[in-house]
């Protein structure tokens, strides 16, 4: 029950029509870049000057609103993406010791992809679970208590 | 006829594995041949008791809780279609003191009713502020609101109905409401809870809302963060187009007025007003200078209502009951419901919607009933990361804006997160200055510099450097005097709370301080 997209390989042609589809909205640069990356996985830089010329804007603005927001990715992220909360009420609940946990079992830090591609591990800043902490996002699903038994069972449900 | 079960889909539970529990229940109703229906609810807002499974009975509904998936086949075989009882039963859910202390307007629905059904929120009360609003004219429905005296609830606690005002006084040739969901707080999640527990609430504020300033567009900015709430909400827009509530042609005597949902992406920064209406227009997301002010030139330039989910959504309840029935409840100029979120380590975790004017030992001991660990209670942090940290001694204070302004806190948007006597200050003042440094929005020197300055400024404090005491103190000062928004200008609350609440947590320790995750 993941939330997010197939991912399909990088194509210009369908790069383009995505885009070309949010011409009519008012302001459609963030809704363009949402839709590239959730159909590629990121925003490689060849999709730069195609957003930029279906929305008739300079490379500068895109390149800009790009690397402005935490979410956009220019390189595509590992298999599984694991969003852990680092926020205060987290940090209340334990979620220090939850995320050694974790980078300890996957074998990587906060905001790294293993080498074999397998996942990727991300802080975020709350996830609206803050009576349920420590929490994450797995591919877009929310996970809350994590903490012994159901911390172990999440893990292996991202490295099986 | 058939056993009617309730099964959030908040969330709170589904990271707890209500799904499960749902496929589970029905699996074993349908092999026993017992008809029931499972009806998917949002939240009640009790978020240790998730997942919360009620069933019906004449005499209301019984509740069993928390619900492991593991534990649901058991459950469905120990007679819970029947109401039995059962160690994880917590008998009638509406008589639980949680939710009996309460005083749930805008969450009246939530937890209850089938948040996807307009039908069931039309049956639950929904859409009578809609109805008074349109036998009222624009300047009768702004003076209802300005005479509830309801403030905004996104933080700064603006009063709502002078911001109706101006924008409904604004001239152009259009204007636009826009709905703040960006709800970056830690500790909170009161939005989050009604995007997917009533969205027909909020819907029905925001054409209200429409309909008083002039503006047939609405715009709803939803943080990344939340991708079940964005669903749940884009499901309920498409059901009230379908039903003629929202569309360039609304039906039943409505203005023309639609809703488009705009999803974040990963600042925090875009909650504050301008740097998102940046970000609605496909810019970075940092801070305008004011004036002007967005009620006059917000987005593309046209008169802007910008409005938190909780406040749009309480004009509903505002119109249909009165203003008056709004104001008769609440504390000093705070009036009406704050749904207030208790957080972190908290027994009673949740949402507790209650008139304004309750007391921080109230909130934390007797309802919150102090912390899940069984550790005492060192500190709260209320109002998000730029909130301050109160320790015990200042629990006497009340839940109002100016009671926490008087003591150099803020209210914010209602979060209180508790923290038990592991925590370490210095740490948190140190975390407050790394995400300002990480969320600026690099506009402004004091901000930028100033947030990755008090990292360094707190390390060396720690290893021993009392002098720099005093540096974080101007530092603090320069942030909050030259900063242009409250990111940079407010960060400052939780570093000198910590510093002037805990001093002794910045006492020299001779080694270097791990940042907390
Ligand atoms: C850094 C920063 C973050 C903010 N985040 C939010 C937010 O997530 N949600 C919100 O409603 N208001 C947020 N605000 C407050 C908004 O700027 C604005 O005051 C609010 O949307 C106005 O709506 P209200 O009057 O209904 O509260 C933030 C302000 C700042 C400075
Ligand atoms: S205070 Fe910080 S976030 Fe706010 S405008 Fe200045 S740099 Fe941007
Ligand atoms: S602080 Fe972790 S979910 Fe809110």
């Amino acid at each position: 029950m993941s939330a997010s997209l197939p991912q399909i390989p990088w194509n210009a042609d369908h790069a383009a029509a995505l885009v070309a589809r949010c011409v009519a909205l008012e302001g459609p640069l963030l809704p363009a870049l949402h839709v590239i990356q959730a159909t590629f996985g990121c925003v490689p830089d060849e999709a730069v000057p195609i957003i930029a010329q279906v929305l008739n804007l300079s490379r500068a603005d895109v390149h800009g609103v790009l690397t402005f927001y935490h979410d956009f990715r220019r390189v595509p992220a590992g298999r599984r993406i694991l969003k852990f909360c680092a926020a205060e009420a987290c940090q209340a609940r334990g979620s220090a010791d939850a995320i050694a946990q974790v980078e300890r079992a996957l074998g990587l830090k906060v905001g790294e992809t293993r080498s074999d591609g397998a996942v990727t591990l991300e802080a975020v800043y709350c996830l609206g679970l803050c009576a349920s902490g420590p929490a994450a996002l797995l591919d877009g699903d929310p996970f809350a208590r994590l903490k012994g038994a159901r911390l172990d069972h999440l893990l292996t449900q991202v490295l099986p | 006829m058939s056993v009617r079960v309730f099964v959030p889909a908040d969330a709170a539970a589904l990271a707890v594995g209500a799904d499960q529990v749902c496929d589970i229940l029905s699996a074993e109703a349908s092999q026993s041949g017992l008809p029931i229906e499972i009806v998917r609810t949002g939240s009640r807002g009790m978020f240790e008791l998730e997942t919360l499974v009620e069933v019906e009975t004449p005499a209301g509904r019984v509740g069993y809780g928390p619900i492991y998936p593991d534990e649901a086949r058991d459950l469905a075989h120990s007679g819970l279609f029947e109401a039995k009882s059962h160690p994880k039963c917590v008998g009638p859910v509406e008589t639980l003191p949680f939710l009996r202390r309460q005083m749930r307007l805008t969450f009246a629905r939530c937890g209850v009713i089938d948040p996807q059904s307009l039908d069931a929120y039309r049956n639950a009360g929904g859409l009578a502020g809609l109805e008074k609003a349109l036998s009222l004219t624009p300047e009768q429905i702004v003076e209802e609101i300005t005479r509830s005296g309801l403030r905004g609830r996104g933080g700064a606690g603006f009063p709502a109905g002078i911001k109706w005002d101006t924008v409904r006084r604004a001239q152009a040739d259009r204007k636009y409401v826009v709905c703040n969901a960006d709800e970056g707080d830690s500790g909170t999640f009161a939005d989050r809870m009604l995007l997917e527990g009533d969205p027909f609430l909020l819907i029905e504020g925001m054409v209200i809302a429409g309909l008083a300033v002039g503006a047939a567009k609405g715009f709803i900015y939803i943080r990344s963060e939340y991708p079940h709430a964005i669903r749940a909400f884009s499901r309920a827009v498409a059901t009230a187009r379908n039903a003629g509530l929202l569309g360039p042609t609304a039906g039943g005597g409505l203005p023309a007025f639609d809703i488009e949902l705009r999803v974040g992406a990963g600042a925090y920064v875009c909650g504050e007003e301008t740097a998102m209406l940046e970000s609605l227009e496909g810019k970075r997301g940092q801070v305008r200078a004011k004036p002007p002010l967005p009620a006059h030139a917000g987005l593309f330039g046209r008169p802007t209502l910008i409005n938190n989910v909780l406040t749009l959504a309480a004009a509903p309840l505002i119109l249909a009951n009165g203003a008056e029935a709004y104001a008769a409840h609440g504390h000093g100029r705070s009036r009406g419901t704050m749904p207030i979120q208790l957080a972190g380590d908290i027994r009673n975790g949740g949402l507790f919607e209650a008139p304004f004017g309750l007391d921080l030992n109230t909130l934390v001991y007797d309802i919150g009933g102090g912390t899940l660990s069984g550790r005492p209670v060192r500190a709260v942090q209320v109002g998000g990361p730029l909130g301050a940290y109160f320790p015990p001694s200042l629990f006497d204070t009340h839940f109002d804006y100016e009671a926490f302004a008087a003591r150099d806190g803020l209210i914010g948007h209602g979060g209180i997160v508790v923290f038990n006597d592991t925590v370490d200050l210095a740490a948190q003042a140190r975390f407050a200055m790394e995400f300002c440094a990480i969320e600026s929005c690099g506009k402004c020197t004091p901000c930028r510099l100033g947030s990755v300055r008090g990292i360094e400024t707190i390390d060396r404090i720690i290893a021993g450097e009392r002098s720099s005491l005093a540096v974080l103190e101007d530092l603090c000062e320069t942030m909050r005097l030259g900063s242009l928004c409250a990111l940079g200008g407010l960060t400052p609350y939780p570093v000198m709370s910590a510093v002037t609440h805990f001093p002794q947590d910045f006492e020299p320790r001779g080694e270097a301080l791990a940042p907390p995750k």
